[in-house]
């Protein structure tokens, strides 16, 4: 398996997603900077990371989804290819209209760093094959534009296909607004396009790697890409 | 010539409008009782190269479209100068 992890300018979790995703699977990670118009041959995986592109200015991943690099991420996508954004990578994608919908400013108007509790919704996707479906993990979460919002019917659309793949909930895995701390529709932490191979969350997986961090679970999330690719053999894309 | 264009970007209706909420009840609390509700915009100001305000316009919009404006929660209104 091989991943490629786009640098913007403003990127703060490159490090981080490249050490989490290397030390889970031992893989091959490459950096690719966003000035680069093609990615590195045989990428299997590309991962926008979190951070605060272009200063965040006019609207949070609203310059970074026009960089040069996202020609390519674009093509690697509509072959099939693997492609997930965290945080800011989350806020690219849907500038992007890779995924649907837009990242708001949180409820509280403020910037929210702590632990959370999601609830894996959907496990027939190549990110989360290996949870169990209603499994609650512990990944942390660190923004201050992180509410989910889709017009009603958008939102309809969305639910009914399986679309919403993480939701806030308590440790218990119950629901509620006081589990949800940004504001999102439906409680909606990470959505996935519907082809499959598509997913952006605001909650960060690889800052929950390794115990002395608070938990493991975001192993499981490298874990899934790498069986998914191992079982199908559908590397480079779906087929 | 350069043409100045000013544009007001606001978000949708039904859009949640987080921050004209926290200036609202700001106001409110500060003892503006007559305020109903606020709205909080972006303002951006461009200096377009372009024969004609009509031509500055047409370029504007293209640039609302490109980047400047989120057409699934915002709306715009361009105003030219000379226009």
């Amino acid at each position: 398996m091989k991943t490629a992890v786009v640098i913007f300018p403003g990127s703060n979790c490159d490090r981080d997603v490249i050490h989490s995703v290397r030390d889970t699977l031992g893989c091959e990670v490459e950096s690719v900077w966003h000035r680069e118009e093609r990615l590195p041959e045989e990428t299997d995986l590309v991962i926008l990371p979190g951070g605060f592109s272009y200063g965040d200015y006019l609207r949070s991943g609203a310059m970074a989804a026009r960089s040069p690099v996202m020609g390519a991420v674009k093509e690697h996508a509509g072959r099939g290819g693997l492609l997930l954004g965290i945080c800011n990578g989350f806020q690219i994608l849907t500038e992007s209209r890779l995924l649907p919908g837009v990242l708001l400013p949180n409820k509280t108007l403020s910037f929210i760093c702590r632990p959370c509790f999601l609830s894996v919704e959907n496990t027939e996707t190549p990110f989360t094959g290996l949870f169990r479906k209603g499994q609650v993990v512990q990944f942390p979460i660190a923004h201050g534009d992180g509410l989910f919002f889709l017009p009603a019917d958008e939102l309809d659309d969305l639910e009914n296909r399986g679309g919403a793949v993480f939701r806030y909930v308590s440790p218990r895995g119950d629901s509620g607004d006081e589990w949800n701390p940004n504001g999102s529709v439906n409680n909606i932490a990470g959505i996935v396009n519907p082809r499959g191979n598509i997913l952006g969350l605001m909650p960060h997986p690889e800052r929950a790697g390794e115990a002395i961090l608070g938990g493991e679970d975001g192993r499981l999330f490298w874990r899934s890409v790498a069986s998914f690719l191992e079982k199908g053999g559908r590397r480079h894309g779906l087929q | 010539m350069l043409r100045h264009v000013h544009i007001f970007v606001q978000l949708k209706d039904g859009v949640l409008d987080i921050q004209g909420k926290a200036v609202a009840n700001s106001l409110v609390s500060l003892g503006h009782g007559s305020l109903g509700s606020a709205k909080v915009g972006k303002y951006i100001q461009l200096w377009i190269d372009a024969d004609s305000p009509a031509d500055a316009r047409k370029e504007a919009e293209k640039m609302c479209d490109d980047l400047l404006v989120n057409p699934i929660i915002e709306q715009y209104r361009i105003e030219v100068e000379g226009e």
